[in-house]
């Protein structure tokens, strides 16, 4: 393996795309903006037959089946330099829980921590790891970002995508209020406590809409569906996207919750 | 069984011990023996005039306010002004302290009363133990020579420390007071004050004077 | 038993106070103040991040060698003239204390604010007996007067506006002028001020909580702002302090480290105005100073939380960090959590107490978000305790069967990656296309908590997955 000298890593790495259920199932497009960066950036891609990180299970207490989920993923991703997804709550599930998972399993808790050390968050591989400085991208106009828990505060992303919007050739960052609080999403908590959620992105979208920015952008589309739907029901023309639709250049596509034939301004 | 030998019992199965191994015992007796000290900030370990002027800073940031007087003989005429300009009656109490009663109080119209408080009084006097540069803190001993009720019954509190007596950090007033009473041993009540009685329990507005004094006023004596 | 919990009517209580629209904008404030106080007042202690590493070993080290402590602890307060009681549950502990309120003579005993005192409801059983209790903290007097639980624990009263608490008073303080003006908060602090001054005079017993209990010297540590819990345990002949077993900590060393994090994580000052150390009653060289010192250690659940996962949740200092940046608190206020205590710290604790049969919506309602565990100074993992506790119902088959069955489901597709791929490109062509229109639902059957505030973005029609192996792998194939 050819490896740089300075970092350790792999000049040409090998990247399994962790593509997360809701990229794989919702919004396609997201991944294959995550393929675009990460191919820009020198990884050789590839996205071998995945379901879902376990998270819903995990967090439903059901550790049976999160763990058995979790074994399907350090099956299918084990092989590669590393494991890249365009969601901080998933990274973040097989990085800091997957090990936790197996704490009475010697030979499983060595493959998860072996999984957990080289899996990340999409921006945060493209700074931390592959020294991303700046990307092929422009964007007319200014967007306000949402730092989506799990990112935050389990893998430290907060300046990775902001380094990043920062070289998109047009784009202005406008900072919103509160922007590390919650949207509310909290997986099935959505739906669960649904008054509750409602009142949290409420709030949310209110701080959206005071930025005054155009575009919403996120790393995680789960809280992206969220306050999309918000915005769209409160009839504010506010566009949202992943971060990495913006990163890679790859806006053709409608916005979150809009249609192909809708017109948007 | 008695509650106190069950939740001991429960105590124990938890934890999975039975309470006479020796090694953990021995664990307890040293950490009580040698009590370590920990993370001490940097902030206050300073010394001299760098020192006095960090509790002078830290003292006003908890809102409460401070002068300097050059000698123990001019704090009366340094008290009564103090009350002179914030028109409170020249009216004071006080314990039995020695450095207190040394004071020339003669010398001021201030009329002083001796004792504890029964809840009555506008002003007080007491003189501290020490003072804590890194947070502005004033270490009080319970005594007859300082009344606990002092700290807390009067709507104005004037507390006479020593600059010789600002200690760095907390750690440094409890090896004083371990010299002083005994390791292992406490006088009956420590207050540490740091700024006038305060409540924010009205739309979170800070309000000062809620049930302790309204004004903390500390005189700091260089020697 | 504990005191009466609405707990389980979690749900009811959270709609009602998203309802209540003098509950929101009290709730305004506790999103303002608090969390710039304690940035700011971490920001300026460089030592902050190792101080809470630092707290969080203390109590760890403590909760491993609890009983020898203990009796460490024990030995000095007898040593210096105080007494020891222990309590197994509430209803011991009530016993013990209004044993000592009639040895006393007891009419009236003020209180400093004390957590553990709602949890026993000791309120409740001195007045069913003729006895006056007397809550002397601002917060805990009004919400007295309003017959309620705090809804914070360390601001009790903040569910609540100015308007509310001048009602209050004018209910309640009947001897004073009818026409008084009450309008600004400052009004309401001096009326209070004179009130409970008499009370505190008055009183035959104080009742007080301890933040902290000091084995090396047998001290009790209470930390208060108003000065009320000082008045409540120097001026009656009889103090007694309710603690719970976890208060203890080694040395005055160790309680100073953690009174470095407590004030800063709660209010955002660098100490609280009065930390009082007391050792032991009155000594003949006092000339103040209760003549009888009773320490009551009640267990009430704490003994069995050692040794387990929620062990942790036992280096808990209660400074209301965790419900401070919580965003289902702000978004329902503490009442709603039906409990004596609110807030992720609550979501935890509250099960271990009153069982998660009851408590179970607690740890459920969170969306994981981790602010709470970011700012905890004794560093509680309190998301990952709450998944705890909701692999313990899960166990239990105490999740409700519709998640049961919907998860059953899921999982029998996502553990088949093969059938999986077939199932959810039909699924999700299907819902591309119904939602193909709008690009949005504003309904859709199965998620209409989701759509009761919110559209549900239409898919893009085709996986990644399919169209993946359709460019990529097909290709190469």
């Amino acid at each position: 393996m050819n490896v740089q000298p300075s970092s350790g890593r792999p000049v040409k790495p090998r990247v399994g795309l962790f593509v997360t259920c809701l990229v794989d199932l919702m919004r396609p497009s997201v991944g294959f903006a995550a393929v675009k960066l990460l191919e820009d950036a020198g990884c050789i891609v590839d996205a071998p037959v995945q379901t879902c990180c376990g998270q819903p299970a995990y967090n439903s207490g059901d550790r049976g089946t999160t763990r058995d989920l979790a074994m399907q993923v350090i099956n299918a991703f084990h092989g590669y330099d590393y494991v890249v997804a365009p969601s901080g709550s998933c990274a973040g599930m097989i990085k800091a829980h997957y090990p936790e998972l197996f704490e009475e399993d010697p030979n499983w808790r060595a493959k998860a921590d072996a999984l957990a050390i080289k899996t990340y968050e999409l921006t945060s591989f493209l700074v931390d790891v592959m020294k991303v400085t700046k990307v092929d991208a422009s964007f007319d106009g200014s967007v306000t970002y949402h730092d989506s828990c799990s990112g935050l505060r389990e893998l430290k992303v907060r300046n990775q995508p902001r380094k990043l919007l920062a070289s998109v050739d047009g784009l202005t960052l406008v900072e919103m209020k509160d922007s590390d609080v919650c949207c509310g999403f909290g997986g099935t908590f959505a739906v669960k406590y649904s008054d509750i959620s409602g009142a949290i992105v409420d709030a949310k979208a209110k701080n959206i809409e005071a930025a005054e920015a155009p575009t919403l952008l996120a790393g995680d589309l789960g809280c992206l569906m969220n306050m999309a739907g918000k915005l769209s029901r409160d009839g504010k023309p506010i566009q949202v996207r992943h971060v990495a639709e913006v990163l890679a250049g790859m806006t053709d596509d409608p916005p979150i919750g809009v249609a192909k034939a809708e017109t948007v301004k | 069984m008695s509650a106190r030998d069950e939740i001991f019992a429960n105590i124990r199965r938890s934890l999975g011990v039975n309470g006479s191994e020796k090694i953990r015992q021995q664990m307890v007796a040293d950490r009580l023996e040698r009590s370590p000290k920990g993370v001490i900030p940097q902030r206050g370990q300073v010394s001299g005039a760098e020192r006095l002027a960090l509790f002078k800073t830290m003292v006003e940031t908890s809102l409460a306010t401070v002068t300097e007087v050059s000698a123990p003989a001019e704090v009366p005429q340094s008290i009564a002004l103090f009350l002179r300009n914030h028109n409170l009656p020249a009216t004071l109490r006080m314990g039995d302290d020695p450095r207190l009663n040394a004071m020339p109080w003669s010398e001021t119209t201030l009329e002083i009363a001796q004792g504890p408080s029964e809840g009555r009084d506008l002003n007080a006097v007491s003189h501290a133990f020490g003072g804590i540069a890194e947070s502005g803190t004033l270490a009080m001993v319970s005594g007859h020579e300082n009344p606990s009720t002092l700290n807390f019954l009067p709507d104005n509190h004037i507390i006479v420390v020593s600059a010789k007596d600002i200690a760095s950090d907390y750690e440094a007033v409890w090896n004083r007071i371990r010299f002083a009473y005994g390791k292992g041993t406490m006088p009956r009540t420590v207050n540490w004050i740091t700024g006038p009685s305060r409540s924010g329990d009205i739309e979170q507005t800070l309000l000062l004077g809620a049930h302790g004094p309204r004004r903390l006023h500390v005189v700091v004596v260089r020697d | 038993m504990n005191v009466h919990s609405t707990s389980p009517e979690f749900k009811q209580n959270a709609a009602r106070a998203l309802n209540d629209s003098q509950l929101q904008k009290a709730l305004g404030n506790v999103k303002q103040g608090f969390i710039d106080k304690r940035r700011m007042a971490a920001d300026k202690l460089p030592e902050f991040e190792a101080l809470r590493d630092s707290a969080r070993d203390i109590k760890n080290h403590t909760l491993e060698h609890l009983d020898l402590y203990l009796e460490a602890y024990e030995e000095k307060v007898k040593a210096s003239g105080g007494h020891v009681h222990f309590a197994r549950d509430a209803a011991e502990a009530r016993d013990i204390i209004l044993t000592i309120c009639r040895e006393a003579g007891a009419k009236t005993v003020t209180k400093g604010k004390s957590m553990i005192s709602e949890e026993i409801g000791i309120n409740h059983h001195l007045e069913a007996h003729g006895i006056r209790p007397v809550e002397t903290d601002l917060g805990e007097y009004i919400i007295q007067l309003r017959n309620e639980l705090p809804s914070h624990i360390i601001a009790p009263a903040v569910h609540l506006n100015a308007t509310q608490v001048e009602e209050d008073f004018r209910r309640v303080h009947t001897h004073l002028d009818a026409k008084r003006d009450l309008s600004e908060p400052v009004q309401l602090l001096t009326e209070a001020r004179a009130v409970l001054r008499e009370r505190f005079l008055a009183a035959d017993v104080g009742i007080t909580g301890a933040n902290f209990l000091v084995a090396e010297t047998g001290t009790s540590i209470i930390v208060t702002n108003e000065g009320n819990g000082d008045l409540t345990q120097i001026l009656p002949k009889t103090h007694i302090v309710l603690a719970s077993l976890e208060k203890l900590v080694p040395t005055l060393e160790d309680v100073s480290q953690l009174l470095r994090v407590l004030a800063r994580s709660a209010t955002g000052q660098e100490l609280s105005v009065y930390t009082t150390f007391s050792t032991g009653p009155r000594r003949s060289t006092d000339a103040d100073g209760p003549e009888n010192y009773h320490v009551v250690l009640i267990d009430n659940g704490r003994s069995a939380m050692l040794g387990t996962s929620f062990e942790e949740m036992l280096r808990c200092i209660r400074c209301g960090a965790c419900m401070n940046h919580c965003p289902v608190y702000h978004a329902v206020g503490g009442h709603a959590y039906g409990w004596v205590y609110p807030g992720p710290m609550g979501a935890v604790l509250t099960p271990s107490l009153i069982g998660v049969d009851k408590a179970g919506h607690l740890p459920n309602a969170s969306t994981f978000c981790g602010r709470c565990e970011s700012v905890c100074p004794v560093r509680i993992p309190l998301p990952k305790l709450m998944r705890h506790w909701r692999e313990r119902e899960f166990e239990r088959h105490l999740t409700p069967a519709t998640v049961r069955s919907g998860l059953q489901f899921w999982g029998f597709f996502a553990k088949r990656p093969a059938l999986y791929r077939l199932a959810t490109r039909a699924a999700m062509g299907a819902l591309a296309l119904a939602g193909r229109q709008r690009g949005r639902f504003s309904w859709l059957p199965m998620a209409k908590g989701w759509t009761k505030y919110r559209d549900f973005p239409a898919p893009q029609g085709e996986t990644f997955q399919a169209r993946w192996k359709r460019e990529r792998k097909g290709a190469s194939a």
